[in-house]
């Protein structure tokens, strides 16, 4: 169910901001979805439809707040404050990218801003997070750590040992389970036999909420609640959050398995149409300003199209660099 | 003036490095199984939960994949954690974060972090393990970039390479071979004693034949080239002691001198560390060699249980020594 309420710890202005960053993803990624020829990499996977999850989630957690991403990992991107101009350089393989074109956008990564990394392997956040929050604890940072992974991994056993790990120490972890609906081509429902994905974590002794409307505001007040009980060490809270995935699986899917009805119903529940509405209705926007929201949106996103244009391809003299960060010995004898 | 040391096996050796380090670094922390009340499977452990406390000498649960995501996790995020992993042949279990993340991150996030972890596996046969608790896989860890392979072969090394595996940003493997472990030698006491990775050790010199070993096997060597002396034949041997960075300039220079070449791995012979180093002095030092290079592996099949079957497959001194009559 949908909260009409706006919580009243955010400010006016940033609850604005979930607006804007929600816009913010999904114009960016209609942009890579149209650059796709120029792109070429067909491992591409757009966060569309799913804006309100990162948003909201990272909404509820402080800038030197840790998390771990996906495959699918532009959305956590953006919504953690990663810098777009790299991002999308990064994407089209240029110098200028975040990881330098090293990475690609399976691999976007912005440790400044204690975003851990996309991670090309389905169910490989949740155990890094272990460690990330394990640090956190013996340093006395009081930090957390939102680990976001997919109705995918909740199938992988990584996924699994972490849980019950985390359940154990009392990790400041929140698990946060985009359930898109599908892994690839298959539909959750032949994958699990349960209903709401939550259920699971009872068998770790955690509690598991389930948030079945893709609503920013309900993401975030949700996470929140998670956030605070992990802080005050509660432990992790595993929190399902239900959504859908407008395009393919990734750029080279012709998406012949999903019914357009299936597809146009869901698109109904644009979570930032909904929450462009409510915005309206409480008078903290009105129709000028949204005109200008998203014409600076796409603005910023013309504009990182540019910087990325200009940025050189990697010097291939490079290639081997970073691969350690300690020079390797050949000393000899 | 010499260095003081003590007498003691492998085993205390990489204890002891352990120990100094975590005194001396508190990001340092142990992670695994049963390493703490029990004090490891091999006893490597053993005293340190007692002494650390059990925030920093961390007791898991039967589960790989989270050990080694705490340890890599942590890692990235600037702590130095050493994790056990029982027994090589779990590996399997847990290779994804090791291959996929610890490996690859400092080059996929363009080098915005890198990966300080310490995984130590004990390897190898001689504990009647069988199948599943007797193998090598150090050469399958050579073939992913971003990792560093260790696999020293007595008391000595294990002190210093481990403390270098401990202090290297990098990830690394660090291969513990169970018969090293119970092998004593003398073991420098300076806290700041470490072995450089990517320098090989010569153990005995000699102009006849290179015999390039790892683990136990390189004692299988010492004592094969102590008996060719008798016969008048020198061997030099060679122990790499870390797979990645190979010391391949060591090995070279010793078989220009020699012409000939033997490498000796506890590894079934396909794509083992001996095919590695074959290959290395085939490409580059072909010029030098006299003779045809012989590799002396296990065969490529499961370890077995019975005792005698085990000695059959293992390579030994005498299968060394018997070797190395014929490239003379």
């Amino acid at each position: 169910m949908s909260s009409d309420e706006l919580p009243k710890d955010l400010s006016s202005d940033e609850l604005i901001n979930l607006y804007k960053k929600m816009l913010l993803i999904r114009e960016f990624e209609q942009r890579i979805t149209k650059d796709v020829g120029r792109i070429k990499s067909p491992l591409v996977h757009t966060y569309t439809g799913e804006e309100a999850i990162a948003v909201g989630a990272c909404a509820a957690i402080n800038e030197d707040d840790y998390i771990t991403s996906t495959h699918r990992g532009h959305g956590h991107f953006i919504a953690k404050g990663g810098n777009i101009n790299s991002l999308m350089a990064e994407i089209y393989g240029k110098e200028g990218g975040i990881c330098k074109g090293r990475g690609g956008s399976m691999h976007v990564a912005d440790f400044s801003k204690y975003m851990l990394g996309a991670n090309g392997i389905v169910g490989a956040g949740p155990p890094l997070a272990l460690g990330v929050a394990l640090a956190s604890k013996m340093r006395n940072e009081d930090k957390v750590v939102l680990t976001f992974f997919g109705d995918g991994a909740a199938n992988q056993g990584m996924l699994h040992e972490s849980m019950n790990l985390a359940a154990i120490w009392k990790l400041p972890i929140i698990f946060v389970l985009e359930n898109n609906m599908y892994g690839w081509s298959t539909p959750v429902h032949y994958a699990t036999p349960i209903k709401d994905l939550s259920l699971r974590a009872q068998g770790y002794g955690m509690k598991g909420l389930t948030i079945d409307v893709n609503d920013v505001i309900e993401v975030y007040k949700t996470i929140k609640e998670a956030v605070d009980f992990a802080r005050n060490g509660g432990g992790p809270t595993l929190i399902e959050c239900k959504t859908y995935r407008w395009g393919g699986q990734m750029t080279m899917d012709a998406d012949k398995y999903r019914s357009t009805e299936e597809k146009e119903e869901w698109k109904k529940k644009c979570p930032i149409e909904a929450y462009k509405i409510k915005l309206i209705k409480s008078e903290l926007i009105d129709k000028a300003f949204i005109q200008k929201i998203e014409e600076d949106t796409l603005e910023q996103i013309e504009l990182s199209v540019k910087i990325t244009k200009k940025s050189p391809k990697p010097d291939t003299n490079t290639v081997l660099d970073d691969i350690y960060k300690n020079p390797m010995n050949l000393g000899g004898n | 003036m010499g260095e003081e040391t003590k007498t003691m096996r492998g085993l205390e050796a990489i204890r002891l490095a352990i120990e100094e380090e975590m005194e001396r670094d508190e990001s340092v922390f142990l992670i695994g199984e049963d390493i703490g009340r029990f004090g490891g499977a091999f006893f490597v452990t053993e005293g340190l939960l007692e002494k650390f406390g059990p925030e920093r000498i961390r007791e898991t649960p039967i589960s790989e994949n989270a050990i080694l995501g705490c340890a890599v996790g942590a890692a990235m995020v600037g702590m130095r954690p050493i994790a056990e992993i029982m027994f090589a042949d779990f590996l399997t279990v847990c290779m994804e974060m090791i291959v996929n993340q610890a490996a690859k991150a400092s080059y996929m996030y363009g080098g915005q972090i890198s990966v300080p972890v310490t995984i130590r596996v004990p390897f190898g046969t001689g504990i009647m393990g069988a199948a599943q608790h007797s193998q090598s896989f150090e050469s399958w860890f050579m073939h992913v970039p971003g990792l560093k392979v260790v696999l020293p072969s007595d008391a000595r090394d294990f002190k210093g390479l481990m403390k270098t595996a401990i202090r290297d940003d990098d990830p690394v493997i660090f291969f513990e071979n169970k018969r090293a472990y119970y092998l004593t030698g003398d073991v420098p006491l300076d806290k700041d004693f470490t072995i450089p990775f990517g320098q090989a050790r010569k153990f005995t010199e000699g102009d006849d034949v290179t015999i390039v070993a790892t683990g136990a096997m390189v004692q299988e060597s010492i004592i094969a080239a102590t008996k060719l002396k008798e016969d008048n034949i020198q061997c030099e041997v060679i122990d790499p002691r870390t797979l990645v960075p190979m010391d391949k300039k060591t090995i070279l220079n010793s078989v220009e001198k020699t012409g000939k070449l033997i490498v000796v791995d506890e590894g079934c012979k396909t794509c083992s560390v001996s095919a590695e180093i074959a290959a290395i002095v085939a490409e580059e030092g072909f010029q030098f060699l006299k003779n045809r290079i012989i590799r002396l592996n296990t065969p490529d099949v499961p370890i077995p249980y019975s005792p005698n079957l085990e000695k059959a497959i293992i390579p030994n001194a005498k299968l060394i020594q018997g070797n190395v009559k014929k490239l003379i």
